[in-house]
């Protein structure tokens, strides 16, 4: 039985450990909107939080990440800057890497809330989009970093309600 | 049968559907079902004139490619039978709609059908769906306001001449009653004839309020939160998960064992099927069954299974395009496409000539969402979950596979995570299908990515040559000869025509784009089918298609044939685009496309060291539906390596009116960076018979680091609006191809441009 967080949820699983997360939120716990794109870590469809960082889930065994916790796109619950943002530019396509795309821009915005254009690049080139949105990929992150005055953290729900019950 | 005969007996009932594309020749119905009024253009069985719209409609007799509901809520459903795969066709479509009716945009819904048999012809590609459905969509609009308006006016006691529509209210001076409350209290039932729907008078371009003007998509919101649901999301009660095991050879392998040994040990490993399909499209496959798809996945890994290879297991790359070579060298092959004026007088008065031959290798569609389809039973009918763009060429095949009517088969339609052509013929539907049947289960099918590519369908590796006659400077003649494996051959031969010499029939989507809209006074087009490609692989309709590669040798000869006559290529092609005989009817818009470009792009200013400029243009997918494009493109070579940066692409399009304003610029986006991609990033090799580089290790398209600066600029215009998802592919590779020559005199001639390729044209 491995235990863990699930959008502030406490979850468990018994699963084999070697499993890959991808396929326990998306079979298990029913949570499709990661999804499932190289199974090589070098697409970012399936980019999801492990304790704040951006990990590929595709080939991240379930028994990794006992006790931590874990975001996806579901756990942003439409909140964040970036999915206003994305609607706002009207990035997406056909949609289906734009969760992971989301997933990877959060972890930039969280720990450098104005970021140059080639940080950008830098830490979002390993997400690909078939489709290529890529100029709409950039421009609403900087949108969303310019929206956020300076101080854009990862929209946490536990956080903000536990803000809210204080 | 062979694999061709079968794929041609399968659509043959398809193509007797065609004539249902034409909503023009239908008659329209509108009537009160239930609470609603419901509008659609009439179904397959005709419609007999005293019959009843509300009978017809309450029973689904209709056709569904536009299929309209007002509910007594006041809000408007708008029923789309096209894919959506990122084009936000949806909007597009109920824009053209709603504008006409006079809808409050906030109340507009659209909703993706599913296939009924009953229904007919579906299909998403080509880029012909605004193009196709833009007057029958205004039309529809059209009809119902003036139903609307007809009610409305009676009951606010006046006459339906002092009425007009406008965000949901049918308004008369001072006076306005909500569509809502006309629909809880008017009863509608009307049939109009094809000449009565010709006659509605359509709102002047001026007063058009959605069409044309920025909007939001109202696919989009679902696409940032992971709600949006894929083929991959379907989840029914009691699956199976599966994954395949892809043969040797697309066609003739056969399995002589099967050794699951190592897979038994596997938690929820359910065994394997071997696969007999009486399409023929699946030939020598094994699919392992699992309660989970990461054992499945295993499973693969683990069973052995031991072929008797199909007879193109050895063929490689550049034996296709050494057979394509052979083809175009060879003038007895082929038929003519293209046969003006007279090339053999013309050639009889050379003075010089100038010979190229074009090449372009196999590239893979490579949709994000790897191909897959959930299959099951119920009562006899077989449901198939998939995204897919063309249900009247999938079905049947399907239903084939499963020998059942194609009534006893249903598709059922999800958000298609890439389409790019790879969803036309949904292939990948049948072995889900024949698992289901055979086990009696639901079954969840999904390919791996590495599976997705060996199972792909792929452009064909391409040969063209050209050869010229000049006296002097003055062009006389060219002859063109191409080759490729055919995808329309081989998936729908009922929509291949005769060829001009009357000598067979050949593939448009392998043809489209040497027909350009140049006046070159005498030329020959000859096309070849490369017969060892075709039974090598299924070739596909990759984005773009045929233009796509013939784009590439067409528009890079040209440059050549401009530098042999000593005029600049953007001057040279300006003067041939004269819009002279056949190319009345439009080769001045594209010029017009061209002579904007060169302003965008400043086409004379000074370069910097080893940097180039280059031109192209294209006429989009087809004659018969022309996109103008032109494109310049900015380089820089790496004179050491080899190596190509994009700097810069400047697109100019006339697409006629431009309905979605925002869609069509993320697609032209989208095109002009896959035609980028395709250009410097993306090439594939046939190995063994198989495609080799299946995984992003090795196929490796264009990412945010290699995004040159876009520039894209529509012309304004009023004309019918034309397809826009494919065309901007088209002249990108070629415009970069002519100012890698513009910046070091080297002429690529092969596609991907690999940077060894140049390093070795720069040593040589």
């Amino acid at each position: 039985m491995i235990e863990f967080m699930l959008n502030g949820k406490k979850m468990s699983t018994s699963v084999a450990g070697d499993t890959p997360l991808l396929w326990v939120i998306r079979d298990e716990f029913k949570l499709t909107g990661t999804k499932f794109g190289c199974g090589i870590a070098m697409c970012g469809a399936c980019t999801v939080h492990l304790n704040d960082q951006a990990v590929r889930s595709c080939v991240l065994p379930v028994s990794a990440i006992a006790g931590s916790e874990i975001r996806t796109i579901e756990g942003l619950e439409n909140k964040h800057p970036l999915q206003k943002a994305w609607i706002d530019e009207q990035v997406p396509q056909c949609g289906y890497c734009q969760s992971g795309q989301i997933m990877q821009a959060a972890t930039l915005l969280a720990t450098n809330p104005n970021p140059s254009e080639e940080e950008i690049v830098n830490h979002m080139n390993a997400n690909l989009c078939r489709c290529m949105a890529y100029k709409r990929i950039k421009s609403a992150i900087k949108t969303a970093a310019s929206s956020s005055a300076g101080v854009v953290e990862i929209y946490d729900p536990q956080a903000e309600a536990a803000k809210e019950i204080s | 049968m062979s694999k061709q005969e079968s794929y041609y007996n399968n659509t043959q009932q398809n193509n007797t559907q065609k004539d249902q594309v034409d909503l023009t020749k239908r008659r329209f119905m509108i009537g009160t079902v239930g609470t609603s009024m419901l509008m659609a253009f009439g179904g397959l069985g005709g419609i007999v004139a005293d019959a009843s719209a509300a009978n017809l409609l309450a029973n689904k007799s209709f056709n569904p490619n536009i299929w309209i509901e007002l509910n007594a809520e006041g809000e408007v459903l708008i029923n789309i039978a096209k894919a959506e795969m990122g084009q936000h066709i949806g909007t597009a479509l109920a824009r053209i709609v709603s504008d006409e009716l006079g809808a409050d945009w906030s109340f507009v819904r659209i909703h993706h059908v599913d296939s009924d048999p009953k229904w007919g012809f579906m299909v998403t590609g080509g880029s012909w769906s605004v193009f196709q459905s833009f007057k029958p969509m205004s039309q529809a609009g059209a009809a119902g306001r003036i139903s609307l308006i007809h009610a409305g006016a009676k009951l606010l006691g006046v006459s339906s001449s002092s009425c007009h529509t406008e965000n949901s209210f049918v308004m008369s001076g001072n006076k306005k009653i909500s569509f809502a409350d006309i629909i809880k209290k008017g009863s509608f039932d009307k049939i109009l004839t094809p000449e009565e729907m010709e006659k509605l008078p359509l709102k002047p371009r001026e007063k058009l309020k959605l069409v044309g003007k920025k909007s939001q998509a109202l696919d989009i919101p679902a696409k940032t939160n992971g709600s949006a649901k894929y083929g991959l999301d379907v989840e029914l009660p009691g699956m199976v998960y599966a994954r395949p095991i892809v043969p040797p050879t697309r066609y003739g392998s056969k399995v002589k064992s099967v050794n699951d040994d190592a897979a038994k040990g596997i938690t929820g490993y359910l065994g394997y099927e071997m696969i007999t399909d009486p399409s023929d499209t699946l030939q020598g496959w094994v699919v392992a069954l699992a309660k989970s798809y990461p054992a499945a996945m295993k499973a693969v890994q683990a069973i052995s299974v031991s072929y008797q290879k199909g007879p193109t297991a050895n063929v490689s790359e550049s034996d296709i395009q050494k057979e394509g070579q052979r083809l175009v060298d060879d003038k007895n092959q082929g038929f003519l496409f293209v046969d003006d004026g007279n090339v053999k007088a013309a050639n009889a008065k050379a003075k010089s000539t100038l010979s190229s031959t074009y090449r372009t290798a196999s590239a893979i569609h490579f949709p994000l969402e790897p191909l897959n389809a959930t299959a099951e039973f119920v009562d006899g009918v077989c449901h198939v979950h998939t995204g897919n763009q063309w249900q009247s060429l999938t079905l049947p095949v399907v239903a084939k596979a499963l020998g059942l009517p194609a009534e006893n088969v249903v598709m059922h339609q999800y958000f298609l995570g890439g389409g790019f052509g790879r969803r036309l013929f949904g292939d990948y539907a049948i072995p889900a299908a024949l698992v289901a049947k055979k086990i009696g289960k639901p079954v969840k099918l999904i390919f791996t990515r590495e599976d997705d590519s060996l199972f792909s369908q792929p452009r064909s590796p391409s040969v063209q040559r050209f050869d010229a006659a000049f006296d002097g400077d003055k062009l006389l003649s060219v002859e063109h000869a191409l080759t490729a494996g055919w995808p329309t051959l081989a998936m729908a031969p009922g929509f291949m025509p005769e060829s001009v010499d009357k000598k067979g029939r050949v593939d448009p989507f392998s043809s489209s784009g040497a027909d350009h809209w140049y006046s070159i006074e005498n030329q020959q087009v000859r096309l070849i089918n490369n017969d060892l490609a075709q039974r090598t692989f299924l070739p596909g309709w990759l984005r773009s298609v045929g233009p796509g590669w013939i784009g590439w040798g067409v528009e890079s000869f040209i440059d050549e044939l401009a530098i042999e006559s000593k005029q600049d290529p953007l001057e040279f092609r300006l003067n041939l685009l004269d819009g002279k005989g056949k190319n009345a009817s439009g080769a001045k818009r594209l010029a017009n496309t061209l002579a904007l470009a060169k302003k965008s792009a400043n086409w004379n200013e000074k370069l910097g060291k080893d940097e180039g400029i280059g031109v192209a243009v294209c006429g989009g997918q087809e004659r018969t539906m022309p996109t103008w494009v032109a494109c310049v493109a900015k380089v820089h070579v790496n004179r050491s390596s080899g190596q190509v940066s994009l700097k810069k692409l400047t697109l100019v399009v006339d697409c006629g009116l431009v309905v979605h304003p925002d869609g069509a610029l993320a697609q032209l986006e989208g095109s002009a960076l896959w035609g980028a991609s395709l250009a410097l990033h993306e090439g594939n090799r046939f190995k063994d018979g198989k495609i080799s580089s299946v995984n992003l290790n090795t196929y490796t398209p264009l990412r945010m680091a290699d995004l040159p600066e876009l520039d894209i600029h529509f012309v304004e215009s009023e004309e019918h609006p034309v397809g826009l998802g494919e065309p901007g592919v088209i002249a990108v590779a070629p415009a970069i191809g002519n100012a890698i020559y513009n910046a070091v005199g080297v002429r690529v001639k092969d596609l991907p441009i690999r940077a060894d390729d140049v390093k070795q044209l720069l040593n040589s």
